[in-house]
């Protein structure tokens, strides 16, 4: 072989794996994205029923309602609304009413979002990000919400 | 008294940097021989501070020094002394002060142990170390001061977050550093080449030991990691894809390319430009990954604190010296000599080949990892990006870089026989067939490609094998003369094989445990079993324990397989007052290389608590996999030939500058 043969030898194949790579990204990312959604968004942007997303708000205080083999039933706010969750399942440690969560799933056709996946936070003095967003954005953001237990505590 | 001195020996390394920058730069340049000379004074004397500022701010979490802010908010009297040193690194300041603490030890031993470098090679190298060290100086100085008081000092401190009280605590963090940092020198000697314009077969000797290091802590680094999540979470998973994971596994990709392409480098005096490229890229990843945890875009176990300033300011970090570095490249990379011609089917050949797909794999975890936070920036919707992608873009992509590792290092130099190497190859491709042949006839369930998995990881470590009796002649000659030659091969041809085999091992592993395992989430009653593949679990009871800083509710399972009596396994749940927080501790019930996991959830008024069962075939071989590929490198690490350095070319040899 010559060297520019080789040369072009190398590249093709780069470009082949390249463009394989590139076919494999967009068909993954069209495919496998969940969106995040607050409760606020699923009943403004009418979220169909079946399409996989993310559900983040806070555990509404006095929502919680545990069934048999591990059902369990509780409303997800963001202040302004809220939506019924379905989940069969243990739930994580740090899952509490009043704190706030990430669940995944997909809606019901009578608007109860059955969860599949229950996300607390790691830990307790945080909230997940995206809830905390969504919160501000509702306008139901409590400053002391991440701060809770601190006792305000700040170094100087 | 002692966190100012902390906070002062700071100060001190950080001047110390600023001269480091300046000086042996400066002094290669002009040639100055004494001005070369100070960074082997700065260099160790920079870690020395470091390492005081370090052992002060040690110093306060175990005396529980509660006037500090950080230890403040991240430590407790009561809890174990283990746990009360690890903690130093359980938050953002005390995780960046080990960052630089590692950063400044491979400073120093270069200072050290570079004395067979050309001078100017040294001085450069040194010098663009010490901007790096500056940057993260100043970022701990004026952003996360691990040393700030309270002015009121109070009683006791706010524990640890319990998540991370945890052996794991321990190992994990410190070999994960090893591995980020440590590929800084490859960076620095990649910068190094470029202001000197020159670049050769021997510069690659010199950076293949640091990358290899740095390789080898960042493996076991991210496998510890992995156990830790695994079974801390409670949630049997061993990786999540999670952001922060991937910012971990960027640089392992990158760096394993750069292993591979700095070995053509050396061999063949190819590949140069690549090389470098992949050196800047590596640490540029490691630098991602650390703004990706510690900036707070994400969030995660890993980001204690989000703090604007800090975010801005590791971005700042990131532009400059990834910006820097690309443009440095793009300015001088085509000054530099071309490197050597090869064919396709060649060992070049296969390297080329593991590099493309490596730099592919790694670009698609990059894209994965970034595109949730650039959409969310430029729409405003947020997305997560999960296993399911990943698993469509990086599992194709690096299953050809598995078929193809065993042919590599069976291919000649400059023009190989592919021909010959797949007949050489047949005892491995039967291996493997076979074992695809029984995998398919015995076990039930699983993907249909799950027996294809475990044939190619048999191929996968077949190959390992062959690669050894091959060189060996084990097949061809009297045992005792393949003996003789397995002693006298080069460590680094038994390192190769072995970090081979091990891949094998660790996807051996993941196909198992990905195929076959087995869960149930039930509720239990006391006295009551649950049986998962063939293991009977009694429920016997629960009880409360007092632990050092937490309370336990310690609930124990009797283990029986065939009616015999196995074993007895005691998961936990602590509550931990100071945080009003809790964990669950799961139990492991190991049986060769398989794990029983069981994990507790809520218990209930009745006595009856919910419990998550799981059968993990064959999980171990995941890490052991990766502790073999670490061993592999150490081996090659040990290798004569890395150890005495490069031969110099005897007119470069003592002139300092030319």
């Amino acid at each position: 072989m010559t060297r520019k043969q080789r040369r072009i030898t190398l590249i093709s194949v780069g470009m082949g794996v390249l463009a394989v790579s590139v076919a494999l990204v967009l068909n993954a990312l069209r495919d496998s994205i969940v969106f995040f959604n607050s409760p606020t968004d699923i009943v403004e942007k009418h979220v169909a029923p079946g399409t996989r997303i993310r559900l983040g708000g806070l555990v509404a205080p006095g929502s919680l309602q545990r069934g048999d083999d591990l059902n369990v039933r509780f409303q997800l706010t963001d202040g302004s609304r809220a939506i019924t969750v379905r989940y069969q399942g243990a739930l994580p440690d740090l899952f509490r009413e009043g704190q706030g969560v990430v669940a995944e799933g997909a809606l019901d056709p009578n608007g109860t979002f059955v969860a599949d996946t229950i996300l607390a936070k790691h830990d307790e003095r945080y909230m997940p990000k995206e809830v905390a967003d969504s919160l501000k954005k509702s306008g139901h953001w409590k400053d002391d919400y991440p701060r809770q237990t601190s006792g305000g505590a700040k170094p100087k | 008294m002692i966190p100012e001195i902390g906070h002062y020996a700071l100060v001190l390394a950080l001047c110390l940097a600023l001269v480091q920058a300046v000086a042996p730069v400066a002094g290669a340049r002009k040639g100055d021989v004494a001005l070369i000379a100070v960074a082997d004074t700065t260099a160790p004397a920079q870690f020395l501070f470091v390492a005081i500022s370090f052992a002060a701010l040690v110093t306060c979490y175990v005396t529980s020094d509660f006037s500090v802010a950080t230890t403040f908010e991240n430590s407790h009297s009561s809890m174990p002394l283990i746990y009360k040193f690890t903690s130093v690194w359980g938050n953002h300041e005390g995780s960046m002060l080990l960052w630089v603490l590692i950063l400044s030890l491979f400073g120093a031993l270069v200072a050290l142990f570079g004395s067979n470098l050309p001078p100017t090679l040294k001085a450069n190298v040194l010098g663009v170390q010490s901007w790096i060290a500056a940057a993260f100086y100043l970022f701990i100085l004026f952003t996360s001061n691990p040393f700030a008081r309270l002015p009121d000092a109070p009683l006791e401190g706010r524990d640890l977050n319990p998540v991370l009280q945890d052996l794991g605590l321990a190992i994990h963090p410190p070999l994960l550093y090893l591995g980020y940092v440590g590929f800084s020198i490859s960076f620095s000697f990649a910068i190094a080449a470029l202001i000197e314009g020159r670049i050769d077969a021997a510069w690659a000797r010199w950076v293949r030991p640091w990358t290899l290091a740095a390789w080898m802590f960042l493996t076991v680094g991210i496998a510890m990691g992995s156990y830790w999540a695994y079974y801390e979470l409670g949630w049997g998973g061993w990786w999540f894809w999670d952001p922060v994971e991937n910012a971990s596994f960027m640089p392992w990709l990158a760096g394993t390319a750069l292993l591979h392409s700095a070995l053509v480098m050396e061999k063949r005096n190819a590949l140069k430009v690549w090389t470098l490229l992949l050196a800047i890229l590596t640490f540029s990843l490691s630098l991602l990954g650390t703004f990706l945890v510690r900036s707070g875009v994400l969030t995660s176990v890993h980001s204690f604190a989000n703090d604007p300033l800090r975010g801005i300011f590791i971005l700042a970090i990131l532009f400059l010296f990834i910006g820097g570095g690309l443009a440095l490249f793009a300015w001088r990379a085509s000054a530099l000599a071309p490197g050597g011609l090869f064919a396709p089917i060649s060992r070049e050949g296969a390297l080329v080949l593991n590099n493309l797909f490596l730099t592919t794999a790694c670009a698609t975890v990059l894209i994965g990892t970034l595109y949730p936070l650039a959409l969310e920036a430029l729409t405003g919707d947020k997305i997560s990006v999960g296993a399911p992608f990943f698993n469509l873009t990086f599992g194709p992509l690096f299953v050809p870089l598995l078929v193809a590792m065993p042919f590599g290092p069976l291919l000649a130099w400059k023009r190989g026989d592919l021909l010959g190497v797949a007949q050489r190859l047949l005892a491995a491709f039967a291996l493997g067939l076979a074992a695809l042949a029984v995998t398919l006839a015995l076990l039930e369930g699983g993907s249909v490609l799950a027996p294809f998995g475990i044939g190619l990881a048999l191929f996968v470590m077949g190959g390992a094998v062959t690669d050894i009796v091959e060189r060996t002649g084990l097949m061809q000659v009297p045992a005792r003369t393949a003996m003789r030659r397995a002693a006298g091969l080069p460590r680094s041809a038994w390192g190769t094989a072995l970090a081979h085999f091990g891949l094998g091992v660790t996807f051996l592993g993941i196909v198992c445990v990905t195929n076959w395992g087995a869960e149930r989430i039930v509720t239990v009653k006391p006295h009551e079993t649950v049986s998962l593949r063939g293991y009977d679990l009694t429920f016997e009871g629960m009880r409360g324990r007092q632990g050092p800083n937490y309370t336990a509710e310690v609930a124990t399972f009797a283990v029986r397989s065939g009616g015999e009596m196995i074993g007895n396994m005691q998961p936990e749940k602590r509550s931990f007052p100071a945080r009003a927080s809790q964990t669950s501790e799961t139990a492991l019930l190991t049986r060769g290389f398989s794990q029983i996991y069981l994990a507790l959830g809520d218990s209930k008024a009745d006595g009856s608590v919910v419990v998550r069962l799981y059968h993990k075939p064959m999980v171990l071989l995941i890490w052991l996999g990766a502790c073999v590929m670490f061993a592999g490198g150490a081996l090659s690490l040990s290798d004569r030939r890395l150890r005495i350095g490069a031969p110099r070319p005897a007119k470069t040899s003592l002139q300092p500058a030319e």
